[in-house]
Protein backbone atom coordinates (compact mmCIF):
# COMPACT_ATOMS: atom_id res chain seq x y z
CA UNK A 1 0.00 0.00 0.00
CA UNK A 2 1.84 3.24 -1.18
CA UNK A 3 1.23 6.52 1.94
CA UNK A 4 -0.28 9.80 0.96
CA UNK A 5 3.20 11.29 0.70
CA UNK A 6 4.33 7.79 -1.80
CA UNK A 7 1.06 8.51 -3.94
CA UNK A 8 1.87 12.06 -4.66
CA UNK A 9 5.57 11.80 -5.34
CA UNK A 10 4.46 9.15 -8.01
CA UNK A 11 2.15 11.42 -9.76
CA UNK A 12 5.09 14.66 -9.64
CA UNK A 13 5.90 14.59 -13.30
CA UNK A 14 8.61 17.58 -13.33
CA UNK A 15 10.96 17.16 -10.33
CA UNK A 16 13.31 20.41 -9.85
CA UNK A 17 16.00 19.94 -6.73
CA UNK A 18 18.86 22.46 -5.42
CA UNK A 19 18.52 24.14 -8.98
CA UNK A 20 20.79 27.08 -9.10
CA UNK A 21 21.42 29.47 -12.47
CA UNK A 22 23.58 32.28 -12.96
CA UNK A 23 24.09 34.45 -15.95
CA UNK A 24 27.04 36.34 -16.01
CA UNK A 25 27.28 37.35 -12.44
CA UNK A 26 23.33 37.85 -12.14
CA UNK A 27 21.58 35.06 -10.02
CA UNK A 28 18.92 33.89 -11.89
CA UNK A 29 17.47 30.63 -9.40
CA UNK A 30 19.41 30.08 -5.79
CA UNK A 31 18.61 26.62 -4.74
CA UNK A 32 14.98 26.35 -5.92
CA UNK A 33 12.74 23.01 -5.45
CA UNK A 34 9.61 23.00 -7.47
CA UNK A 35 7.54 19.80 -7.87
CA UNK A 36 5.03 20.26 -11.06
CA UNK A 37 2.02 17.27 -10.51
CA UNK A 38 0.65 15.07 -12.81
CA UNK A 39 -2.27 16.05 -14.53
CA UNK A 40 -2.66 19.10 -12.99
CA UNK A 41 -2.46 23.34 -13.98
CA UNK A 42 0.68 24.70 -12.06
CA UNK A 43 0.96 28.17 -12.42
CA UNK A 44 4.50 29.87 -12.16
CA UNK A 45 4.45 33.53 -11.18
CA UNK A 46 6.54 36.44 -10.84
CA UNK A 47 7.26 40.34 -11.80
CA UNK A 48 9.25 40.04 -15.36
CA UNK A 49 12.85 39.27 -15.32
CA UNK A 50 12.73 36.82 -12.01
CA UNK A 51 13.02 33.89 -14.88
CA UNK A 52 9.93 32.19 -15.40
CA UNK A 53 10.94 31.94 -19.15
CA UNK A 54 14.10 30.58 -18.21
CA UNK A 55 12.78 28.03 -15.86
CA UNK A 56 10.35 26.67 -18.93
CA UNK A 57 13.80 26.55 -20.98
CA UNK A 58 15.59 24.01 -18.28
CA UNK A 59 12.26 21.43 -18.12
CA UNK A 60 12.43 21.66 -21.80
CA UNK A 61 16.67 21.34 -21.57
CA UNK A 62 17.51 24.10 -23.74
CA UNK A 63 18.94 25.67 -20.89
CA UNK A 64 21.38 23.61 -18.28
CA UNK A 65 21.40 24.43 -14.83
CA UNK A 66 24.98 25.03 -13.20
CA UNK A 67 24.16 22.84 -10.00
CA UNK A 68 21.11 20.93 -9.12
CA UNK A 69 18.43 18.48 -11.33
CA UNK A 70 15.60 18.92 -13.28
CA UNK A 71 14.31 15.47 -13.34
CA UNK A 72 10.77 15.19 -15.93
CA UNK A 73 8.50 11.91 -16.17
CA UNK A 74 11.84 10.42 -14.19
CA UNK A 75 14.28 11.32 -16.52
CA UNK A 76 17.11 13.51 -15.36
CA UNK A 77 16.76 16.62 -18.05
CA UNK A 78 20.04 18.09 -17.61
CA UNK A 79 21.79 14.76 -18.11
CA UNK A 80 19.95 13.61 -21.48
CA UNK A 81 22.08 12.84 -24.41
CA UNK A 82 20.51 14.74 -27.72
CA UNK A 83 18.85 11.96 -28.92
CA UNK A 84 17.12 11.26 -25.80
CA UNK A 85 16.63 14.61 -24.59
CA UNK A 86 14.82 14.90 -28.69
CA UNK A 87 12.82 11.65 -27.65
CA UNK A 88 11.40 13.42 -24.29
CA UNK A 89 10.67 16.61 -26.61
CA UNK A 90 8.50 14.79 -28.29
CA UNK A 91 6.24 14.10 -25.37
CA UNK A 92 6.36 18.15 -24.38
CA UNK A 93 4.94 20.73 -25.90
CA UNK A 94 5.68 24.33 -25.78
CA UNK A 95 3.84 27.65 -26.56
CA UNK A 96 5.97 30.66 -26.84
CA UNK A 97 5.01 33.87 -26.05
CA UNK A 98 4.92 35.02 -29.93
CA UNK A 99 3.78 31.77 -30.98
CA UNK A 100 7.12 30.84 -33.19
CA UNK A 101 5.30 29.74 -36.33
CA UNK A 102 7.03 29.31 -38.99
CA UNK A 103 6.16 31.96 -41.18
CA UNK A 104 7.00 30.38 -44.53
CA UNK A 105 4.54 27.62 -43.82
CA UNK A 106 0.61 28.72 -44.07
CA UNK A 107 -1.63 27.49 -40.54
CA UNK A 108 -2.54 23.76 -41.46
CA UNK A 109 1.56 23.22 -42.34
CA UNK A 110 2.65 24.64 -39.36
CA UNK A 111 0.15 22.28 -37.23
CA UNK A 112 0.91 19.25 -39.42
CA UNK A 113 4.93 20.30 -39.19
CA UNK A 114 5.71 18.11 -35.74
CA UNK A 115 3.53 15.38 -37.34
CA UNK A 116 4.97 15.10 -40.74
CA UNK A 117 8.45 15.28 -39.01
CA UNK A 118 7.69 12.80 -36.39
CA UNK A 119 5.61 10.06 -37.77
CA UNK A 120 5.06 7.91 -41.68
CA UNK A 121 1.22 8.67 -41.67
CA UNK A 122 0.07 8.82 -44.39
CA UNK A 123 -1.38 12.25 -45.81
CA UNK A 124 -4.76 12.01 -45.51
CA UNK A 125 -4.76 10.72 -42.18
CA UNK A 126 -2.27 14.07 -41.26
CA UNK A 127 -5.09 16.07 -42.53
CA UNK A 128 -7.71 14.92 -40.42
CA UNK A 129 -5.40 15.31 -37.57
CA UNK A 130 -4.55 18.78 -38.13
CA UNK A 131 -8.25 19.70 -38.69
CA UNK A 132 -9.48 17.92 -35.39
CA UNK A 133 -6.02 19.89 -33.30
CA UNK A 134 -7.33 23.00 -35.47
CA UNK A 135 -10.88 22.35 -34.50
CA UNK A 136 -9.76 22.20 -30.97
CA UNK A 137 -8.86 25.80 -31.19
CA UNK A 138 -11.39 27.10 -32.96
CA UNK A 139 -9.21 27.95 -35.93
CA UNK A 140 -10.68 24.94 -38.46
CA UNK A 141 -11.92 27.69 -40.85
CA UNK A 142 -8.37 29.73 -40.85
CA UNK A 143 -5.92 26.62 -42.29
CA UNK A 144 -5.04 28.48 -45.22
CA UNK A 145 -4.36 31.74 -44.00
CA UNK A 146 -0.27 32.59 -43.72
CA UNK A 147 1.01 33.37 -40.11
CA UNK A 148 1.44 37.41 -40.82
CA UNK A 149 -2.32 37.47 -41.59
CA UNK A 150 -3.03 36.15 -38.05
CA UNK A 151 -3.93 38.17 -35.20
CA UNK A 152 -1.63 37.82 -32.03
CA UNK A 153 -4.73 35.50 -30.24
CA UNK A 154 -5.17 33.44 -33.00
CA UNK A 155 -0.94 32.95 -33.36
CA UNK A 156 -1.05 31.63 -30.16
CA UNK A 157 -3.99 29.14 -30.92
CA UNK A 158 -2.52 27.76 -33.77
CA UNK A 159 0.67 27.28 -31.81
CA UNK A 160 -1.64 25.27 -28.99
CA UNK A 161 -2.85 23.77 -31.93
CA UNK A 162 1.06 23.00 -33.17
CA UNK A 163 2.13 21.74 -29.42
CA UNK A 164 -0.83 19.30 -29.33
CA UNK A 165 -0.56 18.13 -32.79
CA UNK A 166 1.51 14.96 -31.00
CA UNK A 167 -0.55 14.35 -27.91
CA UNK A 168 1.89 15.69 -25.40
CA UNK A 169 1.81 14.68 -22.20
CA UNK A 170 2.72 18.29 -20.87
CA UNK A 171 2.47 21.97 -22.66
CA UNK A 172 3.92 24.31 -20.99
CA UNK A 173 3.01 28.30 -21.92
CA UNK A 174 4.94 30.96 -22.01
CA UNK A 175 2.93 34.35 -20.96
CA UNK A 176 0.01 33.09 -23.03
CA UNK A 177 -2.16 35.66 -21.60
CA UNK A 178 0.01 38.73 -22.50
CA UNK A 179 -0.86 41.48 -25.00
CA UNK A 180 -4.02 39.84 -25.60
CA UNK A 181 -7.49 41.78 -25.94
CA UNK A 182 -10.39 40.44 -22.93
CA UNK A 183 -12.17 38.17 -25.47
CA UNK A 184 -8.48 36.66 -26.78
CA UNK A 185 -7.65 35.77 -23.16
CA UNK A 186 -10.75 34.84 -22.15
CA UNK A 187 -10.31 31.94 -25.06
CA UNK A 188 -7.15 31.34 -24.13
CA UNK A 189 -8.30 30.75 -20.14
CA UNK A 190 -10.89 28.25 -21.29
CA UNK A 191 -8.28 26.70 -23.88
CA UNK A 192 -5.96 25.93 -21.28
CA UNK A 193 -8.44 24.66 -18.47
CA UNK A 194 -10.19 22.24 -21.28
CA UNK A 195 -6.91 20.99 -23.09
CA UNK A 196 -5.87 19.80 -19.65
CA UNK A 197 -9.50 18.45 -18.46
CA UNK A 198 -10.16 16.65 -21.79
CA UNK A 199 -6.92 15.60 -22.35
CA UNK A 200 -5.42 15.01 -19.43
CA UNK A 201 -2.26 16.84 -19.89
CA UNK A 202 -0.11 18.04 -17.52
CA UNK A 203 0.33 22.12 -18.06
CA UNK A 204 2.60 24.66 -16.47
CA UNK A 205 1.42 28.27 -17.34
CA UNK A 206 3.88 30.82 -16.63
CA UNK A 207 2.80 34.53 -16.37
CA UNK A 208 2.19 37.51 -14.08
CA UNK A 209 -1.43 38.05 -14.90
CA UNK A 210 -2.28 37.07 -11.61
CA UNK A 211 -6.12 36.92 -11.88
CA UNK A 212 -6.04 34.83 -15.00
CA UNK A 213 -3.51 32.41 -14.28
CA UNK A 214 -5.37 31.94 -10.68
CA UNK A 215 -8.69 31.51 -12.57
CA UNK A 216 -7.44 28.07 -13.75
CA UNK A 217 -4.30 27.26 -11.97
CA UNK A 218 -4.60 24.03 -9.36
CA UNK A 219 -1.29 24.88 -7.91
CA UNK A 220 0.58 28.37 -7.98
CA UNK A 221 4.31 28.67 -7.11
CA UNK A 222 5.35 32.44 -7.18
CA UNK A 223 9.15 33.19 -7.98
CA UNK A 224 10.99 36.31 -7.00
CA UNK A 225 14.78 37.39 -6.93
CA UNK A 226 16.01 33.57 -7.23
CA UNK A 227 13.52 32.28 -4.69
CA UNK A 228 10.55 30.71 -4.56
CA UNK A 229 8.83 32.96 -2.07
CA UNK A 230 4.84 31.58 -2.09
CA UNK A 231 3.65 28.25 -3.04
CA UNK A 232 0.16 26.85 -2.92
CA UNK A 233 -3.20 26.72 -4.08
CA UNK A 234 -4.56 29.96 -5.17
CA UNK A 235 -6.98 30.23 -2.18
CA UNK A 236 -3.84 29.56 -0.17
CA UNK A 237 -2.13 31.86 -1.28
CA UNK A 238 -4.37 34.97 -1.11
CA UNK A 239 -4.40 33.82 2.20
CA UNK A 240 -0.88 34.02 2.84
CA UNK A 241 0.93 36.03 5.49
CA UNK A 242 3.71 36.97 3.19
CA UNK A 243 3.66 40.83 2.74
CA UNK A 244 5.55 39.89 -1.12
CA UNK A 245 3.30 37.29 -2.06
CA UNK A 246 0.13 39.82 -1.56
CA UNK A 247 1.72 42.74 -2.98
CA UNK A 248 2.15 40.99 -6.08
CA UNK A 249 -1.34 38.60 -6.45
CA UNK A 250 -3.29 41.92 -5.12
CA UNK A 251 -1.17 44.16 -7.42
CA UNK A 252 -0.28 46.50 -4.90
CA UNK A 253 1.88 49.65 -6.14
CA UNK A 254 4.37 49.75 -3.01
CA UNK A 255 5.30 47.03 -0.51
CA UNK A 256 8.45 44.62 -0.05
CA UNK A 257 8.81 45.69 -3.78
CA UNK A 258 9.02 49.56 -3.77
CA UNK A 259 7.83 51.71 -6.38
CA UNK A 260 11.18 53.79 -6.38
CA UNK A 261 14.41 52.46 -7.74
CA UNK A 262 16.94 52.83 -4.82
CA UNK A 263 18.31 56.10 -5.06
CA UNK A 264 19.54 58.77 -2.73
CA UNK A 265 17.41 60.58 -0.24
CA UNK A 266 14.67 62.97 -2.30
CA UNK A 267 14.96 66.08 -0.09
CA UNK A 268 18.96 65.62 0.07
CA UNK A 269 19.30 65.58 -3.87
CA UNK A 270 16.63 68.74 -4.34
CA UNK A 271 18.44 70.71 -1.72
CA UNK A 272 22.12 69.83 -2.92
CA UNK A 273 22.01 72.28 -6.13
CA UNK A 274 23.52 70.39 -8.27
CA UNK A 275 21.52 71.75 -12.02
CA UNK A 276 23.07 69.27 -13.97
CA UNK A 277 24.73 65.59 -13.10
CA UNK B 1 49.74 63.34 -11.22
CA UNK B 2 46.35 61.72 -12.40
CA UNK B 3 47.39 62.67 -16.07
CA UNK B 4 50.93 61.06 -16.04
CA UNK B 5 49.02 57.80 -14.17
CA UNK B 6 46.62 57.71 -17.49
CA UNK B 7 49.63 57.79 -19.75
CA UNK B 8 50.72 55.31 -17.82
CA UNK B 9 48.55 53.24 -18.07
CA UNK B 10 47.36 53.97 -21.83
CA UNK B 11 49.47 51.04 -23.14
CA UNK B 12 48.44 48.44 -20.90
CA UNK B 13 44.96 49.23 -21.60
CA UNK B 14 45.39 49.27 -25.41
CA UNK B 15 47.41 45.69 -25.12
CA UNK B 16 44.12 44.70 -23.05
CA UNK B 17 41.81 45.95 -25.84
CA UNK B 18 43.46 44.08 -28.45
CA UNK B 19 43.58 41.19 -25.96
CA UNK B 20 40.25 41.06 -26.00
CA UNK B 21 39.66 41.48 -29.61
CA UNK B 22 42.01 38.51 -30.28
CA UNK B 23 40.08 36.23 -27.62
CA UNK B 24 36.40 37.04 -29.32
CA UNK B 25 37.63 36.28 -32.84
CA UNK B 26 39.34 32.89 -31.24
CA UNK B 27 36.19 32.15 -29.46
CA UNK B 28 33.96 32.90 -32.55
CA UNK B 29 36.57 30.77 -34.81
CA UNK B 30 35.81 27.97 -32.53
CA UNK B 31 32.22 28.27 -32.15
CA UNK B 32 32.10 28.57 -36.03
CA UNK B 33 33.88 25.07 -36.07
CA UNK B 34 31.70 23.37 -33.42
CA UNK B 35 28.69 24.69 -35.23
CA UNK B 36 29.74 23.68 -38.38
CA UNK B 37 30.68 20.05 -36.95
CA UNK B 38 26.97 19.98 -35.94
CA UNK B 39 25.59 20.50 -39.38
CA UNK B 40 28.12 17.98 -40.89
CA UNK B 41 25.99 15.32 -38.56
CA UNK B 42 22.98 16.27 -40.86
CA UNK B 43 24.20 15.61 -43.70
CA UNK B 44 22.29 12.05 -43.70
CA UNK B 45 19.27 14.07 -42.97
CA UNK B 46 19.49 16.14 -46.19
CA UNK B 47 20.37 12.98 -48.30
CA UNK B 48 17.01 11.99 -47.41
CA UNK B 49 15.00 15.36 -47.79
CA UNK B 50 17.19 16.30 -50.76
CA UNK B 51 13.97 18.79 -51.50
CA UNK B 52 14.95 21.08 -48.81
CA UNK B 53 17.57 21.46 -50.35
CA UNK B 54 16.33 22.03 -54.08
CA UNK B 55 14.07 24.61 -52.24
CA UNK B 56 17.27 26.54 -51.03
CA UNK B 57 19.22 26.52 -54.39
CA UNK B 58 16.17 28.07 -55.65
CA UNK B 59 16.49 30.77 -53.03
CA UNK B 60 20.17 31.05 -53.01
CA UNK B 61 21.21 30.14 -56.64
CA UNK B 62 18.36 30.77 -58.76
CA UNK B 63 17.63 33.85 -57.58
CA UNK B 64 21.09 34.94 -57.66
CA UNK B 65 21.49 34.33 -61.30
CA UNK B 66 20.20 37.50 -62.60
CA UNK B 67 22.49 39.80 -60.85
CA UNK B 68 25.52 37.19 -61.63
CA UNK B 69 24.82 37.53 -65.63
CA UNK B 70 24.31 41.01 -66.01
CA UNK B 71 27.45 41.74 -63.77
CA UNK B 72 29.05 38.91 -66.11
CA UNK B 73 28.15 40.68 -68.76
CA UNK B 74 29.52 43.89 -68.05
CA UNK B 75 32.49 42.93 -66.41
CA UNK B 76 33.36 40.95 -69.79
CA UNK B 77 32.69 43.61 -71.73
CA UNK B 78 35.11 46.01 -69.45
CA UNK B 79 37.89 43.55 -70.11
CA UNK B 80 37.00 43.73 -73.73
CA UNK B 81 37.29 47.47 -74.45
CA UNK B 82 40.78 47.45 -72.07
CA UNK B 83 41.65 44.16 -73.27
CA UNK B 84 41.44 45.87 -76.84
CA UNK B 85 43.27 48.93 -76.31
CA UNK B 86 46.06 47.40 -74.47
CA UNK B 87 46.83 44.57 -77.09
CA UNK B 88 45.86 46.93 -79.96
CA UNK B 89 49.48 48.77 -79.24
CA UNK B 90 51.34 45.71 -79.58
CA UNK B 91 49.40 44.28 -82.93
CA UNK B 92 48.39 41.45 -81.04
CA UNK B 93 44.64 42.08 -80.67
CA UNK B 94 43.55 38.53 -82.03
CA UNK B 95 45.00 37.36 -78.43
CA UNK B 96 41.60 39.33 -76.92
CA UNK B 97 39.80 36.05 -76.56
CA UNK B 98 42.59 34.58 -74.55
CA UNK B 99 42.85 37.90 -72.19
CA UNK B 100 39.14 37.77 -71.87
CA UNK B 101 38.68 34.26 -70.98
CA UNK B 102 41.83 33.65 -68.72
CA UNK B 103 40.40 36.83 -66.86
CA UNK B 104 37.45 35.13 -66.30
CA UNK B 105 37.64 31.61 -65.83
CA UNK B 106 40.49 32.02 -63.70
CA UNK B 107 39.97 34.80 -61.48
CA UNK B 108 36.87 37.01 -61.87
CA UNK B 109 34.37 34.44 -62.11
CA UNK B 110 34.97 32.45 -59.11
CA UNK B 111 36.07 35.88 -57.07
CA UNK B 112 33.47 38.69 -58.15
CA UNK B 113 30.67 36.32 -58.22
CA UNK B 114 31.32 35.32 -55.21
CA UNK B 115 31.42 38.53 -53.79
CA UNK B 116 27.75 39.05 -55.16
CA UNK B 117 26.57 36.22 -53.96
CA UNK B 118 27.73 37.17 -50.77
CA UNK B 119 26.12 41.04 -50.89
CA UNK B 120 23.12 38.62 -52.55
CA UNK B 121 22.35 35.53 -51.03
CA UNK B 122 25.51 35.65 -47.92
CA UNK B 123 23.06 38.64 -46.49
CA UNK B 124 19.33 37.61 -47.17
CA UNK B 125 20.91 33.58 -45.48
CA UNK B 126 21.92 35.76 -41.90
CA UNK B 127 18.78 37.84 -41.91
CA UNK B 128 16.27 35.25 -42.42
CA UNK B 129 18.62 32.56 -40.17
CA UNK B 130 18.61 35.90 -37.41
CA UNK B 131 15.15 36.30 -38.11
CA UNK B 132 13.78 33.05 -37.11
CA UNK B 133 16.52 32.86 -33.94
CA UNK B 134 14.48 36.62 -33.04
CA UNK B 135 11.17 35.18 -33.45
CA UNK B 136 12.00 31.51 -31.57
CA UNK B 137 11.23 29.89 -34.42
CA UNK B 138 14.37 27.98 -34.23
CA UNK B 139 13.83 27.11 -30.56
CA UNK B 140 10.14 26.16 -31.16
CA UNK B 141 11.84 23.86 -33.48
CA UNK B 142 14.00 22.24 -30.82
CA UNK B 143 11.39 21.95 -28.66
CA UNK B 144 9.47 20.24 -31.22
CA UNK B 145 12.27 17.74 -31.45
CA UNK B 146 13.64 18.58 -34.78
CA UNK B 147 17.06 19.77 -34.79
CA UNK B 148 17.36 23.02 -36.65
CA UNK B 149 21.14 22.64 -37.13
CA UNK B 150 20.05 19.73 -39.85
CA UNK B 151 16.39 20.54 -40.63
CA UNK B 152 17.41 24.80 -41.77
CA UNK B 153 20.97 25.09 -41.58
CA UNK B 154 22.19 21.92 -43.35
CA UNK B 155 20.32 22.19 -46.24
CA UNK B 156 20.71 25.96 -47.12
CA UNK B 157 24.77 25.17 -46.69
CA UNK B 158 24.62 22.51 -49.07
CA UNK B 159 22.57 24.63 -51.23
CA UNK B 160 25.23 27.35 -51.42
CA UNK B 161 28.02 24.85 -51.92
CA UNK B 162 26.18 23.41 -54.72
CA UNK B 163 25.15 26.87 -56.52
CA UNK B 164 28.31 28.83 -55.84
CA UNK B 165 30.15 27.12 -58.98
CA UNK B 166 27.60 26.88 -61.32
CA UNK B 167 26.64 30.67 -60.86
CA UNK B 168 30.35 31.31 -61.29
CA UNK B 169 30.67 29.40 -64.45
CA UNK B 170 27.54 31.04 -65.49
CA UNK B 171 29.40 35.14 -65.16
CA UNK B 172 32.85 33.18 -67.01
CA UNK B 173 30.29 32.42 -69.47
CA UNK B 174 28.50 35.42 -70.12
CA UNK B 175 31.75 37.15 -69.63
CA UNK B 176 33.21 36.14 -72.77
CA UNK B 177 30.18 36.40 -74.46
CA UNK B 178 30.33 40.62 -73.30
CA UNK B 179 33.85 40.45 -74.20
CA UNK B 180 32.70 38.98 -77.59
CA UNK B 181 30.15 41.36 -78.23
CA UNK B 182 32.75 43.87 -77.68
CA UNK B 183 35.82 42.46 -79.08
CA UNK B 184 34.60 41.33 -82.22
CA UNK B 185 31.34 43.24 -83.06
CA UNK B 186 31.94 46.47 -81.93
CA UNK B 187 35.90 47.11 -82.32
CA UNK B 188 36.34 45.00 -85.31
CA UNK B 189 38.65 41.55 -83.66
CA UNK B 190 38.52 38.49 -86.15
CA UNK B 191 35.80 36.29 -85.08
CA UNK B 192 37.59 32.85 -86.07
CA UNK B 193 41.07 34.40 -84.06
CA UNK B 194 39.02 35.37 -81.42
CA UNK B 195 37.61 31.58 -80.75
CA UNK B 196 40.65 29.48 -82.07
CA UNK B 197 43.50 31.52 -79.89
CA UNK B 198 41.20 31.09 -77.07
CA UNK B 199 40.57 27.64 -77.45
CA UNK B 200 44.35 27.00 -77.68
CA UNK B 201 45.04 28.77 -74.52
CA UNK B 202 42.57 27.79 -72.13
CA UNK B 203 43.03 24.24 -70.53
CA UNK B 204 40.57 22.64 -68.98
CA UNK B 205 42.85 21.01 -65.83
CA UNK B 206 44.95 24.14 -65.27
CA UNK B 207 42.05 26.85 -65.85
CA UNK B 208 38.69 25.68 -65.46
CA UNK B 209 39.18 23.06 -63.08
CA UNK B 210 41.23 25.80 -61.05
CA UNK B 211 38.52 27.95 -61.22
CA UNK B 212 35.64 25.44 -60.63
CA UNK B 213 37.82 24.46 -56.78
CA UNK B 214 38.16 28.27 -56.14
CA UNK B 215 34.29 28.97 -56.42
CA UNK B 216 34.08 25.56 -54.71
CA UNK B 217 36.19 26.89 -51.77
CA UNK B 218 34.28 30.41 -51.95
CA UNK B 219 30.79 28.72 -51.54
CA UNK B 220 32.07 26.77 -48.52
CA UNK B 221 33.44 30.19 -47.11
CA UNK B 222 30.82 32.72 -47.86
CA UNK B 223 27.70 30.10 -47.29
CA UNK B 224 29.42 29.22 -43.52
CA UNK B 225 30.27 32.64 -42.45
CA UNK B 226 26.48 33.57 -43.94
CA UNK B 227 24.63 30.36 -41.74
CA UNK B 228 27.22 31.00 -38.75
CA UNK B 229 26.39 34.78 -38.90
CA UNK B 230 22.62 34.69 -38.59
CA UNK B 231 22.26 31.53 -36.35
CA UNK B 232 24.70 33.32 -34.02
CA UNK B 233 23.03 36.98 -33.97
CA UNK B 234 21.97 38.66 -31.00
CA UNK B 235 18.48 38.04 -31.28
CA UNK B 236 17.43 41.90 -32.02
CA UNK B 237 17.30 44.10 -35.01
CA UNK B 238 20.16 45.85 -34.11
CA UNK B 239 21.77 42.85 -33.70
CA UNK B 240 20.29 41.50 -37.17
CA UNK B 241 21.64 44.25 -39.01
CA UNK B 242 25.03 43.89 -37.54
CA UNK B 243 25.15 39.98 -38.39
CA UNK B 244 24.50 41.28 -41.69
CA UNK B 245 27.24 43.36 -42.29
CA UNK B 246 29.81 41.06 -40.58
CA UNK B 247 28.43 38.48 -43.32
CA UNK B 248 29.28 40.68 -46.58
CA UNK B 249 32.35 42.34 -44.60
CA UNK B 250 33.68 38.89 -43.41
CA UNK B 251 32.72 37.08 -46.08
CA UNK B 252 34.40 39.26 -48.83
CA UNK B 253 37.48 39.32 -46.81
CA UNK B 254 37.55 36.16 -46.73
CA UNK B 255 36.92 35.59 -50.67
CA UNK B 256 39.59 37.76 -51.57
CA UNK B 257 42.01 36.08 -49.08
CA UNK B 258 41.48 33.20 -49.76
CA UNK B 259 41.90 33.61 -53.71
CA UNK B 260 45.34 34.76 -52.65
CA UNK B 261 46.14 31.55 -50.85
CA UNK B 262 44.36 29.57 -53.83
CA UNK B 263 46.29 31.39 -56.81
CA UNK B 264 49.64 31.25 -55.26
CA UNK B 265 48.82 27.28 -54.63
CA UNK B 266 47.43 26.76 -58.13
CA UNK B 267 49.26 28.95 -60.89
CA UNK B 268 52.83 28.92 -58.91
CA UNK B 269 54.70 27.16 -61.60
Amino acid sequence: MLNNKEIQAENVLVKIRGMSFKRGTRVIFDNVDLDIQRGKITAIMGPSGCGKTTLLRMIGGQLLPQTGTVTVDGLQVNHLSRKALFKLRKRMGMLFQTGALLTDLDVFDNVAYPIREHTDLPESMIHDLVIMKLHAVGLRGARHLMPSELSGGMARRVALARAIALDPMMIMYDEPFTGQDPISMGVLVRLIKRMNEALGITSIVVSHDVTESASIADYVYVLSAGHIVGAGTPRELQQTDSKWVRQFMEALPDGPVPFHYPAADYDNELLSGHGNE
Amino acid sequence: MNKLAHWGQAPLEVLQVLGRYGLNFFERLGRGHIFMAYVMMGLKEVVQRWQLVVIQIFSVGVLSFVIIVISGLFVGMVLGLQGYNTLVDFGAEESLGVLVALSLVRELGPVVAALLYAGRAGSALTAEIGLMKTTEQLSAMEMMAVDPLHRIIAPRFIAGIISMPLLAAMFSAVGVFGGYFVGVGLLGVDDGAFWSQMQDAVDLRDDIFNGVIKSFVFGIAVTWIAVFEGYDTVPTSEGISRATTRTVVNSSLAVLGLDFILTALMFNE
